[in-house]
């Protein structure tokens, strides 16, 4: 089991709350959604998801794909 | 999402594990405003009852009227969106009827401290143990931004174009005030002292209320020129005090702080354990009697 940060982006209706509070700067938001900012590292402290009000941004622990930072639908 | 496989409706996920189990996903996303910080606050409770292990269906969501109330449409419990103001009147039949139900109500500040008031004092009087969870937002935000009785002075609404001229009401004091021998507050910025506070909130057998700091950057924001969401919750962060420092500031150093955490907490019985003993109690006199 490892963790990744998961998006949601249809659900997520650009707030910019996740990206403002991550201690590492490593969300941003472009054309209203949140994405994965290049560049940047992921400490996975779940810190986005513990504000953000619609619960598209989520720490998830998976078996699957686990290379990849971020997953989006 | 939803996927319909004929009679069940079965989850699939995309979502926190905490959201699959207790949300209703084919309502989601909420209606609420980008950032609005009833999305936040509602997790909050989420959490607090997945900490506690309470089962889904011996917990009951009952909310009034307001953009804070919708909150019993998206949480998966048993649920009642009942009318503007009367949750706690709802919730007191229910914990009534069955007392072995935890019942929480969802509510805003105009749903509980304006038309709600009444129920609100008498609740907090009576010492029912229900736990009370209020969306403060500082306004009506489902009807257009009016002012309420948390507005504070000398705020913006639109039925106050010139200043808020009353003095605002604090919803954690006048409920102990009354007689709620658990209050506490907490703010959509602090999500795991919130969290904490409404879980104790559900333990406490009693009147629980957590008069949370909610945001509402559409009308209140907009209106007062509180800048963005992430502005309001900054705000939040940035002028906060607990409860700890609150006690050794002056009232001059206090003005204009959210001060955060337990503000009060006593024992006395809770008023469906004093109903109860009271009816075996007739019983047993009848017994006598026989
Ligand atoms: C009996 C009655 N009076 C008035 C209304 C109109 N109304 C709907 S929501 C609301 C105020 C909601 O404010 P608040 O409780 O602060 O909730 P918020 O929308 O800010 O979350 C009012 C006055 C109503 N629905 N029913
Ligand atoms: S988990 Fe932490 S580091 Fe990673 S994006 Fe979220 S807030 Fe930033
Ligand atoms: S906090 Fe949530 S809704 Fe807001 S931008 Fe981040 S992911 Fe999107
Ligand atoms: S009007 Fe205000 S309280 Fe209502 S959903 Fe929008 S931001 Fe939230």
């Amino acid at each position: 089991m490892k963790k990744v940060l998961m998006i949601n982006q249809s659900w997520c209706k650009g707030c910019g709350i996740c990206a403002a509070f991550c201690p590492k700067g490593a969300l941003e938001i472009v054309d209203d959604k949140v994405q994965r900012k290049e560049g940047t590292e992921c400490i996975l402290c779940g810190q986005c998801e513990l504000r953000c009000p619609d619960y598209a941004i989520y720490i998830d622990e998976n078996e699957g794909d686990t290379d990849q930072w971020a997953k989006s639908y | 999402m939803t996927v319909d496989t004929g009679d069940v409706s079965v989850k699939t996920k995309n979502m926190s594990n905490l959201i699959y189990k207790y949300m209703r996903p084919e309502h989601l996303p909420q209606i609420w405003c980008p950032g609005c910080g009833n999305g936040i606050i509602m997790r909050d409770i989420a959490q607090a009852i997945e900490n506690l292990g309470l089962s889904r269906n011996s917990t009951v969501i009952v909310s009034g009227i307001g953009c804070s109330a919708r909150a019993a449409g998206y949480m998966d419990f048993n649920t009642i969106h009942t009318t503007h103001g009367r949750a706690i009147a709802f919730a007191t039949g229910i914990k009534l009827a069955n007392p072995s139900l935890e019942v929480i109500v969802v509510t805003g500040d105009g749903d509980i401290s304006a038309i709600g008031g009444n129920h609100l004092i008498h609740a907090a009087r009576r010492n029912i143990g229900l736990t009370v969870v209020v969306m403060n937002n500082n306004i009506y935000g489902m009807t257009g931004g009016q002012y309420s009785p948390t507005t504070p002075t000398g705020a913006f609404g639109t039925t106050a174009p010139y200043g808020n001229l009353d003095r605002s009401f604090d919803i954690a004091g006048l409920a102990y005030g009354a007689g709620a021998s658990y209050a506490a507050r907490g703010s959509a910025y602090h999500v795991q002292q919130t969290t904490t506070l409404i879980q104790e909130g559900i333990k406490h057998r009693g009147f629980s209320i957590i008069d949370v700091a909610s945001i509402c950057p559409t009308y209140y924001g907009r209106k007062n020129k509180k800048g963005s969401a992430v502005d309001m919750l900054k705000w939040q962060r940035d002028n906060s005090v607990t409860v700890d420092q609150a006690a050794k500031m002056s009232q001059e150093e206090l003005k204009g702080k959210l001060v955060i955490g337990l503000l009060h907490q006593v024992n006395y019985p809770e008023f469906t354990y004093a109903y109860d003993q009271l009816i075996r109690r007739l019983f047993e006199e009848r017994e006598e009697n026989e």
